[in-house]
């Protein structure tokens, strides 16, 4: 089935449908005709429920689950509400009330959801109507924990365009222009001998042996090496990414990562120090070392330039997104909206990241020398710092496909841990491994497009679809932790790309404002003057933050744009018709009235 | 420390305005550039006449580049002396503000304006003669009470050409016809006349020479108390509910006299609160909105935010931000109004009564709630000219005193207050949250702002219609003869240029379908958006929303504390209101029917523009709204010359080729400081914060763990 079947889920007006809808027959329901479903989505139960709407009151309804999703339609008609979540958002099913529960509508169930919100379902005491539904719920939602496979596995879908195919590492090496006289393409992790968290292709100095990066892996923790993630096109410095060397507290040292860090240095030709950047806290760093990790001390690195980054751990963003979730969700905090967002610390832990991924972008650029990003494993932070620097220096990478890219390379194939961070099919909803990094990464993907209006082809729909589906689990596109078990799965060949959806449905997800520029670092500025909590985003469920939908002033300028083709059009008629009476010199002229309506003007 | 390059002085004159005179001068000052915290600049002369003070540097001389956006009276380094706002002295390092004599002379001057820009200059290198002449000189033109007629706007009307046709779509609402068409538009002349009671001022200096009042209200009645107690028209909704202001008596009354005016207004209520007219509910506005000075308060400390002196300053206010800005309340008093303009519009569209708001002089927060509920009702206000009457209306020939309220004379600090600032303010958040809906842009807002300061026109340097017209004569300059001819600031061709104009007028703006040929004076406006509401089941009580509170609040203003008159009403559902507020924002939104502004916490913003214009450090380079602006305004210039290409093909010419080259204005090289500060800022350095925040002390332990507890020291071969 083509892609126009695709549900309304990811679109921001899924709370309520506002406004009537008018249903062919309400009666209907039980054939499942009005119930949207994916083609090998198979349906499991249903049930009379009441959902309790933060924002509604209750509303009685009947839910329909699948092996995919959760979908809601209200008894009354005017309004429709409809809840059509897919099941991968549910982080957590706890039942309320007992058995003996008094008061109206306190016996039920409490989702938590992934996506900041709750939704919650009122349910008859009698009968083992909850059990019930709680077990398919469960077994569906975690089907990890269940030994089932992922929705991905059995998702049927047929869409024009294939999303695996967007990214070949070999050929967006090629485009950076490598490998080069100073940079080789190197196999030695085609079966994840070296590093079982990095994809098979990596790209290292010329000079460096494969038997040189063996040497230097096991000074690297998990091995990860550094290898380059992009070269700037003028001055060949490079931005490399790794983990933390293995100093621990004796302060070891390593003459190979030594020696193999000098390589990396003169590789660009310039005499400068090969610039590091930890992204963590100074006394981070320095703990790190009880654990044998640390890093990289001035004595035994005498050429480079070591730089903290000062942004903090899993956990404490995982908190902050948790403070945020508290004053938006279900109501917006009202009386001290400004100090509670700030006491978030939110916006603060964006502008860190940003700040980081400045700073690394402007040493490549302006500074003209070599960086080296990690962090402790350098798959969080270092993801975020790299590619937020690519998109800063590399217009491609704000394209639809080059951002895809990006999200590909840095993300998922530097194994950034998407299954343990997002828990993906989980029912250990308290893992301390989750943690919304991915999410901090796309807010500062968001927070750029906001300031540089036009530099972006995708506009904010497209983020949000990347979001809904990095928890929808119906494609394969964020499965599992690395490359290596990514292949193990067979990923490729059972599933579908989340970016076949997007590239068969361009245009929804194009920025009309955006002007191709070539090669112009783009440096956001990291101040709260400007950072700005992404209301469309973290408030969608909220009927009454809710933006209008189509933005009035990209609708407007798509008119333009369409009456300009239209004109465009019409005059070369006009001009073969003008020409033709030349030639012919005895057509009746034409009635110039009955053109299009003139334009607005201004001036 | 200064890099001391020998300054080249050329001889630079500044560019007077006619009536302009060079009071002071001195020369070698060096004027330091606001950027990354570096001490750069040029040498220059500093002079100070009667309209402005004034840096004038080699650059200045030759206008090679002139800017997109030009004022044409205010340059990029001119300062009217209105529009500064506050001077320091800087001795030894220690910042001190100069106000009156001085003592002892500074070696750097910093002067923050009004319009939000700050000037450093550098005294070091001058004459001591030339530094006493001029520093005195500045703070004495600026920070002095002044006598009226010692304003610049005096010297420039007896001096100026009077070449200006005056004649825009703007009215004026100075003569009767003008309140009379205002009836007629609105139909509001049922039940409402223009009255000519007022003529000579013998009712009261403080009402315009004509307004409206109730048919039904008696001229004597209107004499009786200088005008107060009288409801005054603003203006009718399409279902004929009005608004009306009434200024209320003053408190301290013996006994007898407030009896008396009891009793005077118990008469008025009974006369306009029976057919025809409808239902009345009053608002003391004084005591359901934050006083005037909660106003200035919170201006002041708000604009202090925006007054930055260099990057360190800029990136250590940037830790604190939110809570800086909440700190302020501003915004806070600007999400109130907004509120109370909600409940207004809800009273006259959806209960369908009459609304009077009632201040000591009305001509307050009157202004602003009138003001807004009109905007927000009526599409008219939202063009250019409708909304400029609006302001004539309202504020200019309403009363409200500029003059004081700005505290253009330096006479008394207690009256100042930014009345009209906060509903351009308020305005600016209906601008940005619904862009089709207003024909002008928020630089029109800005520069309008900016106006406020510029004295060559009468507009908002008067208090009331009276007072600028016992002015106008020149009576009492033995100089002058004949009356004064004021320019209104309406003229915008005084200040732009025709292109610098094309950004004041919005390129979104939906025009509203013409289906006839109604003029304005006719052309009626309907409410297309259905207003009855979906019932749905009843709402739980929002536990945290503000319009629970509010509405209480309403009721007791309702129920009119100080005449115990209460006005039926008081049994609606307290959530009437909630519900018209989310009913209304549940549906696709009419750009030329009623508007309601969102005001939720996160919907209340910042005017960027306004505050942020001068701020090196907060441009964005290539990005900001101007982006997306001179995207859509290269479009409509292109569209447009299609359409010309068009015609001339209808005219059976034959042309060339049919694409044209738009003028492009090349969006990527523009900053969003744009069409602003025209800094010359060539670096693409970014900006990077100074100092930033790493305290989490509440979460030291989540703070010291590692990502994933794995032992590393066994991975060790």
């Amino acid at each position: 089935m083509a892609s126009s079947s695709t549900p309304k889920y990811n679109s921001n007006s899924l709370e309520n449908s506002s406004g009537k809808q008018t249903l062919k027959d309400g009666t209907n329901w039980e054939q499942n005709e009005e119930i949207p479903r994916l083609p090998g989505e198979t349906r499991v139960t249903d049930k009379d429920v009441i959902y309790m709407c933060p924002f509604n009151g209750p509303v009685k309804g009947r839910v329909y689950i699948t092996n995919y999703r959760l979908y809601l339609r209200s008894v009354e008609n005017d309004p429709v509400v409809v809840l059509n979540v897919p099941l991968g958002v549910i982080s957590r099913i706890e039942k309320m009330g007992g058995a003996s529960s008094r008061g109206e509508n306190s016996y039920g169930l409490d989702i938590t959801c992934k996506d900041m919100r709750n939704l919650r379902f009122a349910l008859k005491q009698e009968g083992h109507s909850r059990r019930d539904i709680f077990e398919v719920l469960t077994k569906y939602a975690f089907p990890q924990s269940h030994n089932l496979p992922f929705f991905a596995f059995v998702n049927e879908e047929k869409f024009s365009e294939n999303g695996w195919m967007v990214y070949n590492p070999m050929s967006e090496y090629r485009r950076q222009g490598l490998p080069n006289e100073r940079w080789r393409v190197t196999f030695i992790n085609e079966h994840y001998g070296l590093c079982d968290t990095y994809p098979s292709l990596l790209v290292v100095p010329y000079n460096a042996t494969d038997d040189d990066l063996k040497k230097v892996a096991a000074f690297r923790s998990r091995n990860r090496i550094p290898v380059l993630s992009w070269i700037h096109p003028e001055t060949q410095a490079v931005i490399m990414r790794c983990s933390q060397p293995l100093v621990g507290m004796s302060g070891k040292r390593n003459k190979d990562d030594e020696r193999y860090l000098d390589i990396i240095r003169e590789a660009n030709g310039q005499i400068s120090k090969l610039t590091i950047y930890d992204a963590r806290p100074n006394v981070n760093a320095v703990a790190n070392k009880a654990t044998g990790g640390g890093y990289e001390g001035e004595d035994a690195y005498p050429n480079a330039e070591l730089f903290f980054l000062d942004i903090h751990n899993i956990h404490v963003m995982r908190e902050s997104l948790k403070k945020l979730k508290d004053i938006v969700y279900p109501n917006v905090e009202e009386s001290h909206w400004l100090s509670s967002l700030e006491s978030t610390h939110w916006l603060e832990h964006i502008k860190l990241v940003l700040t980081g991924a400045i700073q690394v972008a402007d040493k490549v650029s302006s500074g003209r020398s070599s960086v080296l990003v990690h962090c402790s494993d350098g798959w969080d932070r270092t993801a975020q710092l790299t590619s937020l620097a690519m998109l800063m220096l590399d217009s491609y990478y704000r394209t639809i496909e080059g951002f895809e890219v990006l999200v590909q390379k840095e993300w998922i194939s530097f194994g950034h841990k998407f299954a343990s961070r997002i828990g993906h099919g989980d029912k250990n909803h308290a893992d301390a491994d989750r943690s919304p990094i991915f999410l901090q990464f796309i807010d500062c993907v968001w927070q750029m497009s906001k300031q540089f209006p036009t530099a972006f082809e995708f506009n904010e729909q497209f983020l949000i679809t990347i979001l809904d589906h990095l928890y929808s689990c119906r494609f394969g596109t964020f499965l599992y932790n690395s490359e290596f078990l990514r292949e193990k799965e067979k990923v490729t060949e059972k599933t579908l790309s989340l970016w076949s959806l997007i590239n068969s449905e361009k245009s929804k997800y194009t920025n009309p404002f955006y002007s191709k520029e070539l090669n112009r670092a783009l440096y956001p500025v990291a101040s709260m003057r400007h950072l700005e909590l992404w209301v469309n985003y973290y408030i969608r469920w909220n009927p009454r933050i809710r933006q209008q939908q189509p933005n009035p002033v990209e609708q407007r300028y798509m008119e333009l744009l369409a009456l300009r083709d239209d004109y465009i059009r019409r005059l070369e008629e006009l001009q073969i018709t003008n020409n033709s009476k030349i030639s012919n010199s005895s057509a009746s002229s034409t009635s110039p009235s009955q053109m299009v309506s003139q334009v607005q003007t201004h001036f | 420390e200064i890099h001391v390059k020998e300054p080249i002085e050329k001889e630079v004159n500044p560019r007077l305005l006619p009536g302009e005179l060079l009071l002071c001068e001195a020369s070698t000052v060096y004027k330091y550039m606001q950027e990354d915290g570096l001490n750069r600049g040029t040498y220059g002369k500093l002079v100070c006449t009667n309209f402005k003070i004034s840096f004038l540097d080699d650059d200045s001389a030759s206008d090679d580049n002139e800017p997109q956006f030009k004022n044409k009276i205010v340059g990029e380094n001119d300062v009217t002396l209105q529009c500064i706002d506050q001077i320091y002295g800087v001795y030894d390092e220690k910042k001190k503000l100069l106000t009156g004599q001085l003592r002892k002379y500074p070696e750097k001057l910093i002067i923050y304006c009004k319009d939000l820009r700050v000037f450093s200059f550098c005294l070091r290198y001058t004459k001591e003669e030339e530094v006493k002449r001029i520093v005195s000189g500045i703070v004495h033109h600026s920070q002095t009470p002044k006598l009226l007629k010692r304003l610049f706007l005096f010297s420039y009307a007896s001096a100026a050409p009077n070449n200006t046709d005056g004649r825009n779509q703007t009215v004026m609402f100075e003569t009767l016809e003008d309140w009379r068409d205002e009836l007629e538009r609105t139909k509001g002349n049922v039940k409402y006349k223009a009255v000519t009671t007022n003529e000579g001022y013998r009712v009261s200096e403080k009402l315009p020479l004509y307004f409206v009042v109730p048919i039904c209200i008696s001229e004597e009645s209107i004499l009786k108390y200088e005008g107060r107690g009288i409801p005054i028209w603003c203006w009718s909704c399409h279902n004929g509910a009005a608004l009306l202001k009434m200024s209320a008596f003053p408190k301290e009354q013996d006994d007898s006299t407030s009896q008396m005016q009891k009793a005077f207004l118990d008469g008025i209520y009974k006369t306009i609160s029976k057919p025809p007219y409808e239902l009345l509910k009053m608002d003391d506005l004084s005591s359901s909105l934050p006083s005037l000075q909660d106003i200035q308060t919170a201006y002041t400390r708000f604009k202090q935010l925006f007054l930055i002196d260099n990057s360190t300053d800029f990136w250590a206010t940037d830790v604190k931000w939110f809570s800086l800005l909440e700190s302020t309340n501003w915004l806070e008093i600007i999400r109130r109004v907004l509120k109370k303009a909600i409940e207004v519009v809800e009273c006259l569209e959806i209960q369908h009564t009459n609304v009077l708001l009632i201040e000591e002089s009305a001509t307050d927060l009157c202004c602003v709630i009138s003001s807004l509920v009109q905007v927000m009702m009526d599409s008219y206000s939202r063009t250019k000219s409708g909304f400029q009457s609006l302001i004539q209306k309202e504020w200019v020939i309403g009363g409200h005193g500029f003059l004081d309220r700005c505290n253009h004379l330096h006479k008394s600090e207690k009256e100042e207050a930014p009345v009209f600032l906060l509903l351009l303010n308020c305005v600016w958040q209906l601008v940005q949250q619904y862009p089709p809906a207003f024909e002008f842009t928020e630089t029109y807002l800005t520069v309008l702002s900016d106006s406020l300061y510029v004295p060559i026109f009468s507009t908002f340097f008067f208090n009331s219609q009276h007072q600028r017209d016992t002015n106008k004569s020149g009576e009492s300059l033995k100089t002058q003869s004949g009356p004064f001819r004021f320019l209104t600031v309406w003229d915008w061709s005084v200040q732009f240029d025709p292109k610098a104009l094309a950004f004041l007028n919005n390129p979104l703006y939906a025009e509203k379908p013409k289906p006839d040929r109604s003029q304005r004076k006719t052309a009626r406006f309907k409410h297309q958006r259905q207003l009855s509401l979906p019932l749905t089941q009843a709402k739980p009580p929002t536990k945290r929303g503000f319009f629970r509170e509010e509405t209480d609040h309403l009721i007791k203003n309702i129920l009119g504390k100080r005449i115990g008159k209460f006005i039926n009403s008081s049994e609606e559902p307290p959530n009437s209101l909630r519900e018209f507020y989310d009913s209304w924002h549940s549906k696709p939104v009419d750009y030329h029917g009623l508007l309601l502004p969102r005001i939720d916490g996160p919907e209340i913003k910042v005017w960027a523009q306004r505050y942020l214009r001068w701020i090196p450090e907060a441009q964005l380079h290539g990005g900001g709204t101007i982006a997306t602006a001179a995207k859509i305004l290269d479009l409509m210039e292109e569209v447009q010359s299609l359409q010309v290409k068009m015609d001339a093909e209808h005219s059976q010419a034959v042309s060339g080729g049919i694409h044209s080259v738009p003028m492009l204005r090349n969006s990527a090289r523009l900053s969003s400081l744009f069409p602003f500060a025209s800094l010359q800022r060539q670096s693409v350095k970014p900006a990077l914060p100074t100092s930033t925040w790493k305290d989490l002390e509440d979460e030291d332990d989540l703070v010291k763990r590692d990502d994933e507890f794995v032992d590393l020291s066994g991975d060790m071969l």
